[in-house]
């Protein structure tokens, strides 16, 4: 005879009570599994979602990559063969520039007044658009010790008798520095900051971005300032003719009309149709830049609306799931407690009569916290089964995710803690019972 | 042999159970009741005494206390020559279990255990080598081997009767208190049971019979009267 044998054999003969207990611990258990597999299938599920999400997503970036690639060589080669129909740009230098010298030193080491420009404007010449004048010198920047090119311009010059054109170059306004893309990139130069340059102070009014070539270390700043900087007054070195209109033959045409209004220059041709091409390309992938940032950034957008939706509905789950499982939790404590004193009760003379065979106090402990463990790891299992299939059933998760091994081991270990703590009053009351009360009653 | 002792004669040895000046009052509705007043008795091994009185005389408290169930208010309780309450509650339970068999008018079987666990119900609380083989045998002897795997409610107020006997038993005890145990039995039955008492007296054990069964006469050594309250006895007053 063992107090197992006694336990084992009074559930058998109360299995109401036995019964109405582990359906307690059966709906605690489940509700608590059911709650933490509903909300684990919805991580499931949001995992699951968002990976398809992303997947689209990539696949339709992909899309607008090929798409913007091809859009983008189509731009490129019509402006390509825009650019082949177009006049060209042309310099107009003084007569006695070494060309040389000019190559060599990316910029023209000769002057000529600067009223040239004006008189080539006045002379109303017909076969050039927009007219830019310039006085530009390499230099060593003293404050910075380095090597700048310095380009003083006024802007664009109207030409007289044509229709006003939309300008090509805006001028640079007085104390101010538009600065080429290596030398505010070196120098963390930002708008608005101050920079001095040959004693002078300027505002950098604009930063180039990239372009690869001598721009990259030049700084623009108004044309009377750079006379003034260079001790040139009045003086320019350079006057940039661009979209220059004409067809066959058309260098020869252009240095006829400008050598019939300015005959102390000479006038070359400058790197029109490969300036077209990279402003071309330049456009186009600022373009294919700018529909692949929008591309990104509404993929961003739903990848984000839709982890917010499954935030927000995971989060009314947790609140729903933390106001429930305590409630049913402390209500089936009570009611195993409850449950407990009533077995107590009904065993009073059982106890009694234990008691007096010699069964010690603790042994009658142990008897009623034993069957509460036994209670609480029966119950637990069918709870753990009851919520995982409910869990499953109402729940989002994909197949194979029914059975959590390590909540089995939860509520295996919990429910018959919280068993034997709901029953302790009662096992304890029952081991102090006085068995002579009840005996001497019966 | 059902006390599983050594036979001996009546008094050869010190008292099994010695109650000196034993008083007991309770708490009742009109105040305190006092069911016994300074009772004193001993009772030999090998020898069985009945005692008789009205209900409510304190035969039950007298019991209960004897058993180191009921602390009582005064007085001495020695058993084998151990004061049973100058022990612990555990050593007490301990020493109950060892030394005590309890017989009732009720049975008090465990419901639902078998006659045979009935029997064995007092292994629990004290190791006993080959308790189930013991537990067979009393069976054996009490007439209840084809009831053995019967719960109580399946057998007759007799056989329930001799289980509890069975039970009292199964420990090997020295000292034997029965209340009133033929009270709910037939003729035939309550003879029987007090039979085996007489049985169990002569095998060297000690038996207290709490009874107004007037059949305990023809058994018992000596018979001692109790009056409600107020009244003491002596080992030595009232014989057979």
């Amino acid at each position: 005879m063992s107090l197992w044998r006694l336990i084992t054999r009074e559930i058998l003969y109360r299995k109401l009570n036995f019964a109405l207990a582990v359906l307690s611990v059966l709906v605690a258990a489940g509700c608590l599994v059911a709650e933490l597999t509903l909300l684990r299938s919805h991580d499931l599920q949001t995992a699951a979602i968002l990976a398809q999400k992303e997947a689209e997503v990539a696949a339709r970036m992909k899309q607008v990559e090929e798409e913007t690639a091809a859009r983008m060589r189509q731009v490129e080669d019509d402006y390509r063969k825009i650019a082949l129909k177009l006049g060209f740009n042309i310099l107009i230098l003084p007569k006695d520039q070494n060309l040389s010298d000019l190559y060599a030193d990316d910029f023209a080491s000769r002057y000529m007044p600067e009223d040239y420009v004006e008189r080539l404007a006045r002379a109303g010449v017909v076969t050039i658009n927009h007219l830019l004048p310039s006085l530009q010198q390499k230099l060593k920047w003293p404050e910075q010790e380095r090597t700048i090119i310095l380009m003083g311009v006024r802007g664009e010059v109207p030409i007289l008798h044509q229709v006003p054109k939309k300008p090509l170059l805006q001028p640079v306004p007085p104390g101010t520095v538009v600065v080429g893309h290596e030398l505010h990139r070196s120098l963390k130069l930002k708008k608005g900051d101050r920079i001095k340059l040959l004693g002078r102070e300027f505002t950098v009014h604009q930063l180039q971005p990239e372009r690869g070539n001598k721009d990259d270390i030049t700084l623009w700043i108004n044309l009377r300032e750079a006379q003034e900087l260079l001790d040139r007054p009045g003086q320019i070195n350079a006057i940039l003719a661009l979209e220059c209109n004409c067809s066959d033959d058309r260098l020869a045409k252009v240095r006829e009309e400008i050598a019939g209004i300015l005959p102390d220059t000479q006038v070359i041709e400058f790197a029109s149709q490969a300036l077209t091409r990279a402003e071309a390309r330049n456009r186009a992938a600022a373009l294919a830049q700018q529909e692949r940032a929008e591309a990104a950034a509404l993929a961003a957008k739903i990848l984000d609306d839709e982890k917010t939706a499954r935030a927000r509905l995971r989060q009314e789950q947790e609140a729903f799931a933390h106001v429930l499982v305590p409630l049913v939790l402390a209500g089936c404590i009570v009611w195993i407690g409850v449950l407990a004193f009533n077995n107590v009760r009904e065993r009073q003379v059982e106890i009694g009569i234990l008691r007096a065979l010699g069964l010690r106090a603790g042994h009658v402990f142990a008897l009623f916290l034993t069957k509460a463990v036994l209670v609480g790891l029966v119950g637990a299992a069918i709870g753990y089964l009851a919520g995982s299939l409910i869990g499953t059933y109402w729940g989002e998760a994909p197949a194979g995710v029914r059975f959590d091994p390590s909540l089995l081991v939860l509520v295996l270990a919990a429910a018959p803690v919280l068993a034997a703590l709901a029953s302790w009053v009662p096992a304890l009351l029952a081991a102090r019972q006085d068995p002579a009360v009840v005996l001497r009653e019966e | 042999m059902l006390s599983g002792e050594k036979a001996t004669t009546p008094a050869e040895e010190q008292p099994l159970l010695e109650v000196r000046h034993l008083s007991k009052s309770y708490r009742g509705p009109k105040g305190m009741v006092r069911a016994l007043d300074g009772m004193s008795l001993t009772v030999g091994a090998g020898e069985f005494v009945a005692v008789q009185g009205p209900s409510g005389c304190g035969k039950t408290t007298l019991l209960l206390a004897a058993g180191g169930l009921l602390r009582p208010d005064q007085g001495q309780v020695l058993v084998a020559g151990r004061d049973l309450y100058a022990l612990s509650d555990e050593e007490r339970a301990r020493f109950r279990a060892a030394t005590i068999g309890f017989v009732f008018q009720q049975f008090h079987l465990v419901p639902y255990l078998s006659v045979l666990d009935n029997v064995r119900a007092p292994a629990l609380a004290l190791k006993t080598a080959n308790a189930r083989q013991r537990a067979e045998q009393l069976i054996e002897t009490f007439g209840l081997t084809h009831r053995r795997h019967h719960v109580p409610a399946e057998l007759s107020t007799g056989e329930r009767q001799r289980t509890a006997l069975a039970r009292a038993l199964l420990n090997r005890p020295k000292l034997l208190l029965a209340d009133e145990p033929t009270g709910n039995l037939d003729r035939e039955s309550g003879q029987a049971v007090l039979g085996y008492l007489a049985e169990f007296a002569r095998d060297g054990g000690a038996v207290l019979l709490a009874t107004h069964d007037p059949r305990a006469a023809e058994f018992a050594h000596r018979i001692i009267p109790m009056e409600p309250a107020a009244w003491t006895a002596s080992a030595t007053e009232g014989s057979r």
